[in-house]
């Protein structure tokens, strides 16, 4: 209406040069045009400025240092490197150590932020207490320090390799301890039952406990079943927790044949340090080892551009990928299935058997067996050399910027957790509760897709900083693109614009992947109102 | 009036009983002794001052706030902690809120269907068939395709009407139905509730419309304070109303 009125006004006075910047119609036009001149005039300010001062100092703009050879060396490639290959190729070595860090920060992220996020809101005092007390701490120390400081810890407070040796008094201990045992009568489970140190600290802890999960589990199996059902429901945990006591806890639970002071003469019978997670995962203060995935009939592979390309790898992906497309066909036929009959089938255990069953077989048939880091035994039985053998050394820089990174992050993940699923009304829960949906149920159907609205956005910008922040890695030495790109192929040559343009356009497609990605996700789940 | 009478007929089974019923807030004691007793196809009204009571006393009935004292028995099933009744309730009783808490982010009709579909294990086609009867019946078949966003209050309100009935309870709560509507719109609600009214359902309202106490009420409950201080027929409850405070009360809201 005013756009017409403004037209006909226009066209009855003519044009006038005033009308420019008076007039609603050309004045944004005016502004815009201005604008894009001052602009393009800074742009050629700056890069006359450049080509004068680079002539000033007889340098041109030459990308061709990427083809001259590195000399310097990567501790962590995921793909083959030495020294002799170009500077190309360790930029692209930085760029993997990047995005592997940046990958399994995000996903970390997320999963320690959503938990903190949820439990941040739970009615239990303390544990909503500790959550706001953990969001507080990370998210108020800038994350430089975070880095430095878990670095510091693991490579200072953890073992020498040396430690996890099986040394010869040891095994003179362990003979020692075996007689004591046998002569009186083994350690078996009456022993163990006879021997419980009913005083102890641990005993004390352990029947909190089990008081606490037993009562915990008749709360929850009495408010659904009734009589004897409810009665062995609640037992199973309380079992478990019996059963856990005479094996897991059993070392510090019961005393053992050997009286506390004949433990003493004897000696230590284990090592000063052991790996944990059933025995696999040594961490030292030189690194993490963990055990390296090895196949007895791997299906060979062939390089692709200086890369390698494993056709075993190739065929688990092919594989999970086949199982995605097969679960999802089965979640359909379940929703039709529940739209014509409105019964819902149960699929959980199919889609575990079709997600989890190829994959298993396929890794059989290829004969995937674990290579665990451990020491050479003599046929004493004595460990020899002075280093964990096999499998992967994870650098402990790795390590520490990527527990760092995902710290500090889901810190802010949790709060944008929380505020999201604060930003649906009560309401919505109240309406959804008295239709009678369960809490689960209202939780997926009515309270996720609205949250998640206000959870994306964000999110995408808590990954985008994730990935950036990736670059702190020059503080602990982990070579990533800042510090191979950036740091040593740039001292080397010289070309300091051109390794920072280089970068920047590096971390710029990296960022606008990520967003680009994010944001379709976000179309596929926002809100549809009008 | 012929349906004036229909809508009198009460039959003899018991909706709804409270027995001696207390609520407290931490300290604060909003609901004492309550006892009522609603038969089937009952119409109430409860009104009173704002901070009574009037909202949570309702919201008791289907667990929406958890009651500390006393019995509350719904259609046979006492209300405890145990889920299977809690479930058993809230799908006989259908509930309409102040502020319609509609789903935003489903059509109309998915907002009727939903519960349906995965509380009473309905087929999708039939839930769709009794969402769209239910709708028509309010009036608005041909928004069914809409979101919330897109309808006005009036007819959001009407929408929760449905989707409550959709479930097909035996007793329906309303919240205030009419307090965040504009005078126009309140009509239409006030419509649908007394054509629900005609067709015997047991219905408990929350409301400041006096005009629809008297025209659909069998029985007007007024709250002060977390208690049940006066209950009548409305006739006898307008013309002769028995403490001072309910005397007060009418006089404010009917005096302008």
């Amino acid at each position: 209406m005013a756009f017409a009125t403004s037209r006909a006004e226009a066209s009855k006075g003519g044009f006038r040069l005033s009308m420019l910047i008076y007039d609603t119609r050309f004045r944004a036009i005016t502004l815009q045009v201005v604008a894009l001149i001052l602009f393009l005039l800074f742009i050629g300010w700056l890069t006359d400025n450049v080509i004068r001062n680079l002539d000033a100092k007889g340098k041109d703009i030459n990308f061709g240092f990427l083809w001259v050879r590195a000399g310097y060396d990567i501790e962590q490639t995921l793909i083959p490197y030495t020294n002799d290959d170009n500077h190309g190729r360790a930029v692209i070595i930085g760029l993997l150590n990047t995005l592997v860090v940046a990958f399994f920060g995000c996903i970390l992220a997320t999963v320690v932020g959503v938990i903190v996020g949820v439990l941040r809101l739970s009615n239990n005092w303390l544990i909503s207490r500790l959550m706001t007390i953990y969001v507080e701490i990370f998210r108020n120390v800038p994350l430089l320090l975070w880095i430095l400081l878990v670095f510091v810890v693991i490579s200072e407070t953890m073992p020498a390799p040396a430690d996890f040796k099986i040394t010869p008094a040891i095994l003179e201990s362990r003979a020692a301890l075996a007689g004591l045992e046998a002569q009186a009568g083994g350690n078996g489970l009456w022993m163990r039952i006879a021997t419980l140190k009913l005083g102890s600290l641990p005993f004390i802890l352990w029947l909190l406990a089990f008081i606490g999960i037993t009562v915990a589990a008749w709360q929850f199996a009495s408010a659904r079943f009734q009589g004897a059902k409810a009665a062995l429901i609640a037992a199973i945990p309380a079992l478990i927790w019996v059963i856990m006591a005479l094996t897991v806890f059993s070392p510090s639970l019961s005393g053992g044949p050997a009286a506390d002071a004949q433990l003493a003469e004897i000696g230590a019978t284990e090592p000063a340090a052991s790996k944990f997670f059933f025995d696999s995962i040594a961490v030292t203060n030189r690194g993490t080892n963990i055990p390296a995935p090895l196949l007895d009939r791997p299906l060979g592979g062939t390089e692709f551009a200086g890369v390698p390309v494993n056709f075993s790898v190739l065929a688990v992906i092919a594989v999970l990928i086949v199982s995605l497309l097969a679960n999802r066909a089965v979640v359909k036929r379940a929703k039709s299935i529940q739209e014509s009959t409105g019964n819902r089938p149960t699929t959980w255990y199919i889609s575990l058997v079709i997600l989890f069953l190829p994959l298993i077989l396929l890794l059989l048939a290829l004969g995937l067996h674990w290579e665990v880091p451990g020491f050479p035994v003599n046929d004493q039985g004595v460990s020899t050399g002075f280093n964990l053998r096999g499998g992967i050394q994870v650098m402990h820089s790795f390590t520490a910027l990527l527990i760092a990174l995902a710290l500090y992050t889901s810190a802010f993940i949790a709060e944008i957790v929380r505020a999201g699923i604060q930003a649906i009304p009560r309401g919505q829960s109240e309406a959804a509760a008295a239709l009678g949906l369960r809490p689960g149920r209202t939780m997926r159907l009515v309270v996720l897709p609205q949250a998640l609205r206000v959870i994306i956005p964000p999110l995408i910008s808590q990954y985008l900083n994730l990935t950036k922040n990736t670059s702190l890695g020059i503080a602990v030495s982990y070579l990533d693109l800042r510090g191979t790109l950036g740091g040593i192929t740039l001292n080397q040559t010289g070309r300091e614009l051109e390794a920072m343009l280089l970068m920047m356009l590096i971390y710029l497609t990296i960022s606008l992947i990520i967003s680009m990605g994010m944001n379709a996700f976000n179309a596929a789940v926002k809100l549809k109102e009008r | 009036m012929s349906q004036t009478q229909k809508i009198m007929e009460v039959s003899g089974d018991t909706a709804i009983e409270i027995r001696k019923m207390n609520k407290w807030y931490g300290q604060f004691h909003v609901l004492r002794d309550i006892d009522l007793t609603v038969m089937r196809g009952e119409r109430i009204v409860i009104c009173g001052p704002s901070g009574s009571g009037k909202s949570t006393m309702i919201r008791c009935i289907n667990r929406l706030e958890e009651h500390q004292s006393g019995d509350i028995i719904v259609d046979g099933t006492e209300l405890t902690n145990d889920l299977k009744n809690i479930d058993k309730v809230r799908s006989e009783v259908g509930m309409v809120f102040q502020h319609f808490n509609l789903f935003p982010h489903l059509t109309i009709l998915e907002n009727c269907t939903l519960a349906p579909i995965w509380v009473r294990k309905i087929p999708k086609k039939q839930a769709e068939e009794t969402a769209m009867h239910f709708l028509t019946k309010v009036k608005i078949p041909d928004q069914a395709h809409k979101y919330p966003g897109q309808l006005s209050g009036g007819q959001q309100q009407r929408v929760a009407i449905a989707r409550s009935l959709c479930m097909r309870p035996r007793i329906m709560l309303f919240d205030e139905p009419t307090s965040a509507l504009d005078p126009e719109m309140i009509k239409e609600v006030l419509d649908t509730m007394i054509e629900l009214a005609e067709e015997g359902m047991t219905m408990l309202c929350v409301t400041h419309e006096m005009g629809f106490a008297q025209a659909v009420a069998n029985r007007v409950v007024f709250m002060d304070q977390g208690q049940i201080v006066e209950q009548n027929a409305p006739k006898e409850f307008f013309s002769n109303p028995q403490s001072e405070r309910t005397k007060l009360f009418l006089s404010q809201i009917l005096g302008h």
